[in-house]
């Protein structure tokens, strides 16, 4: 120590300095390095997520793009009288009863569901396929078995049409989808193929003269989900499922999650037992989804006993899940405003209540609603829970309340990729993550907007 | 203060008035969960019901495998528990103590046709012409030679039978969850390790013990999930060889080639007429007590078992089930109708 200081003592400033800029320029070389192979590394690493993301969504838009469009049949159909036999519809008089009338329209529906709408798509087919009734086994897998019911639908709601021509776009059968797009190996011989030879014949016939075209199919948005009838099992169901869920989601587990975090942090006082809160709420947010779905089987379903597979139990499940969430976005956002604001508030006379709702709480709202919107969006895309409370099941109606059975967006495309007729289903089940991720993307993308358009600096 | 007090109150009293209101509501659509392989055919009978009868709303069908869907049904009467239960197999009697002890007395057994269980492997991989005893030689943990049980040395299947293709062996069965597992363990592992002298010389547990413990290897892999999941695994590894149910062969005729057993290419006709030996029945349990309660629950089960919907030419037999006869078909829909219980 003592020599050190000698010798440096005895050293002019000059000297100093260059011994100090030699150590310097003597280690820049390898600091340099370290440097340009730490951002080697970064940007290596951002690389190779995006590149992920790229394969990603290539893989799905290219596989799910072609699966919004579908095969669709135009023919002229004729709604024969001599085939729909039916009374007038019912019209309630003014003297009749409720209950009354809806017997009259009850046995008006069920004679209507007894006319055989086979028979009109099939003489429809008829004038474009003059053997088709020839070879009536081979004609009825051109179009779905679910536009008997589309037809139904449109006589049930205005008879006027029966005697009436009308062009219309039948859907075709998946298989005739798989086939004109070439989802299947053509050169396969007739044992292997799905279709029989005289209808893969009439296909390409019908295609080559423009009667069978591929068009933008709303059957993906408008229908339920279906197995009888392939080609139209669509999302309506599903979406509707969803939708509610998050209705239920954002006015349960925000403003619920929102007051608990505004308590925490502005009111409560600093103890052993708000400590012990806060950490069970840290616990809670890691704890993993499928822990709430069993969570929600026990108690919603065998205790509360509300009904199984029933959008109100996803909904309060996934309110669960996300509460923690949106509690510590809630928190930090809080925890950001500056001290300042409140002792000015405070200053000039408010009392608590007054400067934490006139002053803060204005300010983290944009924060705050950034959180619960991710949050809802994590639980928009959430599908292990709702598995275990019987959200899985094959459900072939649009709910209309929350108590309704229902099935939702990410369950749906799980029930999806386990269907049956592969060549047909694994473009289909790419449509839809298509769908659900536009969803979530416009979710993210109005909480950035939000979080844009309000955000305060200081 | 108050705000927080206000606001909490309000979510509370929602919540819980969602809770009490809902029992109240009398649940009008019927459920079904059960058997994956059952649920394909119980989906379109659903819809079609559904679309048929105006004053019936579409009954929802669930899966979770033959053992998951009855205990499920066996875990009470009352509307938030299921109304029937799809099973690839009979339910068990274990399984029907379950249910009386929990209340559950009343159950309509209805066989409602047949399903074959195939062997299948990719286009692009050797054909294969089983026995049964090859499947059991391929897959057992230890296999008996020259009077002995040695822990099982084939690797490829040209070494246990030189007539199959030369390539490594890879099986690909249900898991345990599934009705399917047991049929082929019944139909196909079963007799074949029975072929053999050192196994006739077993007891009864000791031999079914011996006969089930598969190899742990990596050469016999069990799926859970449906089969998908087994398609995805060949998919993988072109040598596999999966466990498929017929229609599901039959609908990725384009990918899969069938194997025979015991030289019979299993088919409908193969299946119907039992020539092919791989196939079993298929059932749906129906809870008497909501019978009256949950509207349409025996209408759907007649309709089910109606000609136009499960007979020949039918959507069902379509989607690749096998019918029963005019005969049988005649005696289950007696049995509806009269609604014969199960008895202990």
């Amino acid at each position: 120590m003592t020599t050190s200081t000698q010798i440096t003592s005895e050293m002019s400033l000059a000297e100093k300095r260059d011994i100090m800029q030699q150590r310097v320029a003597k280690s820049l070389k390898r600091r340099h390095a370290q440097e340009t192979r730490f951002k080697m590394i970064g940007m290596g690493a951002v690389g190779l997520a995006l590149a992920f993301v790229v394969i990603l969504f290539a893989t799905i838009l290219s596989k799910g793009l072609p699966a919004f469009w579908q095969a669709h049949i135009t023919l002229d159909v004729y709604f024969d009288p001599d085939v729909i036999k039916i009374d007038d519809k019912p019209v309630r008089q003014s003297t009749e009863s409720e209950a009354a009338f809806n017997q009259r329209m009850l046995a008006w529906q069920t004679q209507l569901g007894f006319v055989n709408f086979n028979r009109i798509i099939l003489d429809s087919l008829e004038k474009v396929i003059p053997d088709a009734k020839a070879y009536q086994r081979d004609a009825m897998r051109l179009v779905t078995s679910g536009e008997r019911f589309a037809l139904r639908g449109m006589v049930e709601e205005n008879p006027s049409i029966i005697g009436q021509t009308l062009k219309l776009n039948l859907l075709a059968d998946a298989n005739v989808d798989v086939w004109i797009k070439d989802n299947i190996d053509r050169s396969l011989p007739d044992a292997q193929q799905q279709l029989s030879a005289k209808t893969r014949q009439w296909v390409d016939e019908l295609e080559a003269r423009g009667i069978i075209q591929n068009k933008f199919s709303t059957a993906l948005f408008m229908n339920p989900d279906s197995r009888s009838s392939l080609a139209s099992a669509g999302l309506a169901g599903a979406f509707m499922g969803s939708v509610m869920m998050m209705l239920i989601v954002m006015f349960l587990a925000v403003p619920v999650g929102v007051a608990s975090a505004i308590y925490l942090e502005e009111f409560a006082p600093k103890n052993k037992l708000t400590d012990l809160i806060e950490v069970n709420i840290n616990n809670l947010a890691a704890v993993p989804s499928i822990v709430f779905g069993l969570l929600g089987a026990s108690v919603f379903i065998l205790w509360f006993k509300l009904p199984l597979s029933a959008p109100i139990v996803g909904g309060l499940v996934l309110s669960l899940m996300t509460l923690p969430t949106v509690i510590i976005a809630t928190r930090s956002n809080l925890k950001a405003i500056p001290p300042s604001i409140r002792q000015a508030a405070l200053g000039i006379g408010a009392s608590k209540v007054q400067s934490v709702f006139h002053h803060v709480l204005p300010l983290a709202i944009p924060g705050i609603l950034t959180g619960a919107i991710l949050g809802v969006a994590q639980a928009l895309g959430e599908s292990a829970p709702l598995l275990l409370i019987g959200m899985s099941s094959f459900v072939a109606s649009v709910p209309s309340t929350p108590f309704d059975q229902s099935t939702a967006l990410p369950v749906q495309i799980y029930l999806w990729q386990g269907n049956e007729l592969r060549n047909f289903f694994e473009a289909r089940t790419s449509a839809a993550i298509i769908v659900l991720l536009s969803l979530m993307i416009s979710l993210n993308a109005l909480a950035i907007w939000l979080r844009k358009r309000f955000e305060t600096r200081w | 203060m108050t705000f927080r007090n206000n606001a909490l109150a309000i979510a509370m009293t929602a919540a819980t008035a969602v809770a009490f209101a809902a029992p109240a509501m009398a649940r009008d659509t019927i459920q079904i969960a059960g058997s994956s392989t059952v649920l394909p055919f119980s989906s379109i009978v659903a819809e079609e019901f559904g679309n048929s009868f105006a004053q019936f709303k579409t009954p929802v069908v669930g899966s979770g495998g033959s053992g998951g869907g009855l205990r499920q049904f066996c875990q009470g009467v009352g509307a938030n528990t299921i109304d029937i239960a799809n099973s690839s197999r009979a339910i068990r009697p274990n399984e029907l103590e379950n249910c009386f002890a929990n209340g559950v007395t009343e159950v309509i057994e209805v066989k409602f046709g047949y399903d074959g269980i195939v062997f299948a492997s990719r286009t692009d991989s050797g054909s294969f012409a089983l026995e049964p005893h090859h499947v059991f030689l391929a897959g057992a943990a230890q296999v008996p030679q020259n009077g002995q049980m040695v822990a099982n040395p084939y690797s490829r299947w040209n070494q246990i039978d030189a007539s199959l293709p030369d390539q490594e062996i890879l099986l690909v069965i249900p898991g345990s969850n599934h009705g399917t597992r047991e049929v082929y363990e019944e139909k196909v592992v079963h007799p074949g390790c029975d072929s053999f002298d050192e196994v006739k010389a077993l007891s009864g547990e000791e031999k079914t013990n011996f006969c089930n413990a598969i190899r742990t290897d990596g050469r016999v892999v069990e799926v859970a999930g449906d089969y998908t999941e087994t398609l995805a695994r060949l998919d993988a590894q072109s040598n596999a060889l999966g466990v498929f149910g017929l229609s599901f062969y039959d609908q990725n005729r384009d990918r899969l080639q069938v194997a025979t057993v015991g030289g019979v290419t299993p088919s409908l006709e193969t299946i119907a007429t039992g020539e092919y030996p791989v196939s079993r029945p298929l059932f749906f349990y129906v809870k008497n007590a909501h019978v009256g309660v949950i509207p349409g629950l025996l209408e759907y089960a007649q309709y089910f078992m109606s000609a136009e919907v499960g007979g020949m030419g039918s959507p069902l037999e379509a989607a690749g089930l096998i019918p029963m006869d005019d005969d049988e078909r005649a005696e289950v829909i007696s049995a509806i109708q009269s609604r014969t219980l199960m008895q202990p």
